[in-house]
């Protein structure tokens, strides 16, 4: 089934009670209830007042470094054969990634809030190392809530957050990755909710988290709608984007979804392979359910219990997905697919050496679809590639599989 | 009138308080949970409170958390829960049994048959954490009409306008969380509880049971002075932890803790 989309039913959406068709909502302890109420009605306060917009729109300018480039990977498309391939370049965000345009937005709205205490969950330590660095900006509280696993893998993130102030403590809790990371920050959230403002890295958890990530992100597709037509005239024919929560997908997505003619593809993690259940790819292969605070598809065991996940990237190592996309997977507005460590590996190698840009373990995944697509596709067609972060935080785990110590 | 109600109204008739215990289904074991119920009524408990275990308890400290983890390791699912309480209601047809844990292995199963089987194994209420009034439209309808009741949270966040919602969307009674905080966690403050529960009781008719922090006979009864039962948790579970092997001793240590607890909360009766 595909529904063409139009300007008033993404209005209507999420509705009052934060819901994206079955999708979304509000399912958390009565002890958080009465902050994300709040937080809904100061936050539609403040997406129209012109100050709140202005500050956040400077912000991105000047300390971000926006707008990212949108490049034409030449070399990339005639090894590939097919169509024109772009990268939308978030990786040369400050940070490093696209996690920092939400951050900002975030902490902007706890400031708004009066609200001195932060926290996150992290997974690649991507978005932690983003919420550090605008809480050092702004002189607030910083507490990094990561699984012991991926304090592991992502060692050097680790100490970055630290040098930028924040205390990061080791989830130890279930499977030590980013949903044990989540469920310890909302076990913090709800012991000091009064002074703290959790800002959650990606489009999931509760109304209003998914609608506010998702319009902070969503000046990665209006730029990279305004330059391709500058660029090439056109608009792309497809976009691509990884998925690990969902927060570069919907934030490449979301401008273009009344598009009729640009196709969407957002690449799960699939681990070593689908049929080996060892992968974090829930819209590929998983069924909708309630968890961190919303309904949408999860990778559980028929008892509802959240299955393990495994990725080679940490920050695609979720369970679960932003409701936003469990909707469009069911409206068949986008396609969901997957692809392997191995060829994400591959893809992370294949841009390095052709193109001189290294992408994060993350951002691999959606090179490696987009280059297969584009083989299928016609010269004179455009594909953008969301490059949601650099690889540099990623060196450890490549070299470690090249069995070098580094 | 539920078997809820029906025990509430009895204890409320002595001047009486409801001792709630809240231990994990399936820990240590799934083949010891029937037999720690009995020994519970025994030890003088009014309604209990079962524990679903579940993968992400996010309202929990540590000791739920680990207890959750052994219940799974031995493939406590909620089917299998049910049919725990299936079992203890063949020997004990008075105790209300009420369920607490989180949405989605409820989701898993089916809403309609989990009330089926909920009905049909003599369970009488359901608590799920993470379902606020607000998401409960599909099931409440579900619940009602096989006379299961649905318990919500009232937290001290919770404002006048949600408790009014809360207590139209619950019947049995209302659970309130003494405290901002996961379970397990040292952060009562008994004056606090005390006014707000009073408040509470001007908005609803429904009785209040508080539970987060009470540990001892000095806070079920300082607690008991004012609400219409206490919930004792992650004492229970903790003992249970330190007495995975030793059953009979569990039940001696379980005994133990709740005897004097029960003695406290009788002698406030007037
Ligand atoms: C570079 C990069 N891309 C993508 C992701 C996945 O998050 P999301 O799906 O929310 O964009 C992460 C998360 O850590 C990341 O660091």
């Amino acid at each position: 089934m595909s529904v063409k989309l139009t300007e008033e039913m993404l209005t209507a959406l999420p509705d009052a009670r934060g819901h994206f068709g079955a999708f979304g909502g509000r399912f958390v302890s009565e002890t958080l209830m009465d902050s994300l109420v709040t937080l809904e009605r100061e936050y539609l306060r403040l997406k129209k007042d012109p100050e709140f917009q202005a500050t956040f729109d400077k912000d991105l300018a000047d300390y971000v470094g926006r707008p990212s480039p949108l490049y034409f990977a030449e070399r990339l498309t005639r090894e590939t054969g097919g169509a024109q391939i772009w990268l939308k370049r978030e990786d040369l965000n400050h940070t490093g990634a696209h996690k920092i345009n939400n951050t900002i937005g975030q902490a902007l709205l706890a400031s708004f809030l009066g609200k001195k205490r932060i926290i996150a969950e992290t997974g690649a330590g991507q978005h932690g190392v983003a919420t550090a660095t605008v809480c050092a900006r702004l002189g607030l509280e910083c507490h990094v809530f990561m699984g012991a696993e991926d304090v592991q893998r992502q060692s050097l993130n680790v100490y970055r957050m630290k040098l930028l102030g924040a205390q990061v403590h080791a989830v130890t809790s279930g499977s030590r990755t980013l949903k044990d990371a989540m469920n310890d920050a909302m076990r913090d959230w709800v012991t000091y909710v009064d002074e703290t403002f959790y800002i959650i890295g990606t489009v999931a958890g509760p109304h209003p988290y998914p609608l506010l990530v998702r319009d902070f992100q969503s000046v990665i597709g209006r730029e990279t709608r305004r330059q391709a037509l500058e660029k090439a005239g056109k608009l792309p024919d497809a976009l691509v984007a990884c998925v690990g929560g969902g927060s570069n997908a919907i934030g490449m997505f979301y401008p273009f979804l009344t598009d009729e003619s640009v196709q969407l593809y957002g690449v799960e993690a699939g681990g070593l392979g689908i049929e080996t259940g060892q992968h974090a790819a829930p819209l590929c292969a998983g069924r909708p359910g309630v968890l961190h605070g919303n309904r949408t598809y999860l990778m559980e065991d028929d008892n509802g219990q959240i299955a393990s996940t495994h990725s080679i990237s940490a920050g695609l190592d979720y369970p679960g997905v932003g409701p936003e996309h469990s909707w469009l997977k069911d409206i068949g507005r986008a396609n969901y697919v997957s692809v392997t460590d191995d060829e994400a590996l591959e893809a992370f190698r294949m841009l390095t050496l052709v193109e001189g840009i290294m992408p994060a373990l993350e951002t691999a995944h959606a090179v490696a679809y987009a280059v297969k697509l584009a083989a299928t596709m016609e010269k004179d067609q455009m594909v953008v590639i969301n490059i949601s972060g650099r690889g540099d935080k990623d060196i450890h785990t490549v070299a470690q599989l090249d069995g070098i110590e580094l | 009138m539920s078997r809820i109600e029906g025990v509430l109204q009895t204890l409320k008739g002595q001047g009486r308080k409801a001792l709630i215990p809240f231990i994990t289904a399936g820990d240590p074991h799934p083949d010891v949970t029937v037999s720690l119920m009995h020994t519970m009524v025994n030890a003088g408990v009014d309604i209990i409170e079962l524990g679903v275990p579940f993968s992400d308890p996010m309202a929990d400290g540590p000791v739920i958390q680990l207890a959750c983890e052994r219940a799974l390791k031995h493939g406590t699912s909620l089917r299998r829960v049910l049919a725990m309480v299936k079992e203890f209601r063949a020997t004990d047809n008075a105790t209300p049994v009420v369920l607490m844990g989180y949405l989605n292995p409820i989701e898993a199963m089916g809403y309609e048959v989990f009330a089926d089987a909920a009905a049909d194994a003599g369970l009488d209420g359901v608590l799920t954490v993470d379902l606020p009034p607000e998401e409960a439209d599909d099931v409440a309808p579900l619940f009602a009409a096989r006379g299961l009741d649905p318990i919500f949270l009232i937290a001290p966040t919770t404002t006048d306008e949600r408790i009014r919602a809360i207590a139209d969307h619950s019947s049995g009674y209302v659970y309130y969380v003494s405290f901002n905080g996961v379970t397990g966690a040292a952060r009562i403050n008994v004056e606090e509880v005390a006014k707000k529960v009073t408040h509470i009781h001007e908005l609803t008719a429904l009785p209040v049971g508080v539970g987060f922090g009470i540990r001892d006979a000095e806070t079920a009864a300082a607690v008991g002075r004012v609400s219409d039962g206490v919930i004792v948790g992650s004492v229970l579970v903790d003992t249970i932890a330190r007495n995975q092997t030793d059953i009979e001793k569990l039940k001696r240590e379980l005994t133990d803790l709740l005897n004097p607890m029960r003695e406290a909360l009788d002698s406030l009766a007037s």
